[in-house]
């Protein structure tokens, strides 16, 4: 009981690591982007969230409403007026300039906020738990991981089911050919990067509930999403579900047999996956 | 008179150091025609890059109906009404032939062009519909191709080697099929390395070498020798 127990409670956690994950997922997707500010935009999506409670008191879940479009908007206007200047046949200039991104917004948090651990105040949410099939499940676990499966299923939705779904396919197949089709790729990435943004902020939002964060956490957050889409296999939502489940579950194993061991067993499985599958799981396009 | 479609003047491409283009004159009138041959690598393809936009231009070089479209990107040059259908069909490889389809109709002209248009004229397109566009022949890639830039509902149409890689019925198929597509008005822009094809389709012909309009002249008289002339260089 005691394992089953660790394998499902991997399993609700591997749902907040598919929300750390789907936003760099679907950017790396549309625009063979590496998004190396990922974490940092997680954790100012938390802070965002402390101070819209602290502001008007409402539940940190209801600040999801405020904090989604106000990451969505910084999305849109970082990518138009930042990281399309630096897309272009050479990947190495978007991994400097989000790298120096994620130390300007670890530095103004920083500033902003102080290196004081924060958390955001959910009441009963944050110790809630029902029993189900003899064991205890805690209700903001089974929430993050609904929360998790809603995204995925959503993002899958707009992806395949859309038009604006449609114009990213397009966009990642051939830019130059999905121009003259009368698709600017700048706005296009724009949108993208909007709704990546917009994930991040039910991601930092669950996170702050769940542990404390600080202005240096998103390092730390940006791997655990990177090994879920790699294990998930790149260009595959379902997949970077998948990926996130298996880190969640190699971590929570890896610490019942010995609680030093969680992070590190996350990563072996992580490496070994990676051993075995280059390619991850079930990849959708060749890297 | 009223402008031309498209008047280009003192065209000049280059990719880096390497120039593509020399001084390319040229002028396509509404319902017109055009053919454009020459040998590989003269600058065909770039000369349509550089209309629809895919490479920048210097200014006044290339004018739509009396405006300056040099310096516009390939999208704002698709709202204008040029569509293009790129050599070796291009086609999205992550969506179906419907949505490739769709896909040329983000640009929401209006116009007689759309899905069921499309499919009245390439009736294979609609059992194939939810296909990976990929998992097509040749010809019926090509299809996607033309009925992709169709459903912008263009004034002026280019075509980049649409028999390239073909088999000759499919070929002659498509051929066939052409006047129905251009024959409303719509002016073209043939590329072709099939001369006699791109004679028996057009008006006036263009050669290109090396770079540079070699010949220009009325495709029904125009001689064989003058062709072979401006398309090898020899004498
Ligand atoms: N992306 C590029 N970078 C550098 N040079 C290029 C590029 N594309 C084409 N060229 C060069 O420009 C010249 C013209 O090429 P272009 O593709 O326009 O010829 P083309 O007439 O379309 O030939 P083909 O019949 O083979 O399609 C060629 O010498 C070619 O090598
Ligand atoms: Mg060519």
């Amino acid at each position: 009981m005691d394992w089953l127990n660790a394998i499902v409670q991997g399993t609700l956690l591997g749902g907040l690591y598919a929300l750390f994950a789907a936003g760099l997922s679907l950017i790396f997707g549309v625009m063979r982007l590496v998004n190396i500010a990922h974490g940092d935009l997680i954790v100012l999506a938390a802070y965002l969230g402390l101070t819209v409670t602290t502001a008007t008191g409402i539940h940190p879940l209801l600040a999801i409403v405020v904090v989604v479009p106000v990451m969505a908007a910084i999305g849109y206007v970082l990518q138009r007026g930042l990281l399309n200047q630096t897309l272009g046949d050479d990947l190495l200039p978007p991994l400097l300039v989000t790298f120096g991104l994620s130390v300007i917004i670890q530095n103004a948090l920083l500033e902003g906020y102080t290196a004081d651990p924060q958390k955001l105040a959910a009441g009963n949410l944050e110790t809630a738990s029902f029993a189900f099939g003899g064991l205890t499940l805690g209700v903001l676990p089974v929430l993050t991981f609904s929360f998790a499966i809603a995204v995925i299923w959503g993002l899958q939705w707009i992806f395949y089911c859309t038009a604006l779904g449609r114009a990213f396919r397009a966009v990642s197949d051939n830019q130059d050919i999905a121009q003259l089709m009368g698709l600017n790729r700048r706005h296009i990435f724009g949108l993208a990067m909007a709704l990546a943004l917009a994930v991040t902020a039910i991601a930092g939002i669950l996170l702050g509930i769940r542990t404390s964060f600080d202005p240096s956490g998103g390092g730390g957050r940006l791997i655990f999403g990177f090994e879920a889409v790699i294990i998930g296999g790149l260009g595959n939502l379902w997949g970077t579900l998948a990926g996130g489940v298996i880190l969640g579950v190699a971590q929570t194993v890896g610490a019942k047999i010995d609680p030093g061991w969680q992070i590190l067993s996350g990563h072996i499985a992580f490496l070994l996956i990676l051993a075995v599958r280059p390619n991850g799981l079930f990849p959708r396009i060749s890297a | 008179m009223p402008d031309p479609i498209l008047k280009i003047s003192g065209l000049n491409a280059h990719y880096g150091d390497f120039q593509a283009l020399f001084g390319v004159d040229m002028q396509v009138d509404a319902g017109e025609v055009l053919a454009i041959i020459g040998a590989n690598g003269a600058g065909k393809t770039t000369l349509m890059r550089s209309i629809t936009g895919l490479l920048t231009n210097g200014p006044d070089q290339i004018m739509h109906k009396g405006t300056d479209i040099g310096r516009l990107r390939a999208d704002e040059v698709a709202l204008r009404g040029i569509a293009m259908v790129p050599e070796g069909r291009q086609l999205f490889p992550s969506l179906s032939v419907k949505e490739n389809l769709m896909i040329g109709a983000q640009v929401l002209r209006p116009g007689p062009w759309n899905l069921k248009a499309v499919y009245q004229l390439f009736p294979i397109l609609e059992e194939r519909k939810d296909q990976q566009s990929t998992s097509l022949s040749g010809g019926q890639q090509q299809m996607v191709a033309i009925g992709r830039a169709l459903m912008s509902n263009p004034e002026l149409i280019l075509f980049d080697e649409i028999s390239l890689g073909l088999a000759p019925v499919i070929i002659r198929d498509i051929y066939r099929a052409l006047p129905g597509i251009i024959g409303n008005g719509m002016s073209a822009i043939i590329v072709e390395q099939d001369i006699s094809k791109a004679l028996s389709v057009s008006s006036r012909v263009y050669c290109l070498q090396e770079g540079r309009v070699s010949l220009e002249d009325r495709s029904d008289t125009v001689a064989r020798e003058d062709i072979s002339r401006a398309y090898f260089g020899i004498e």
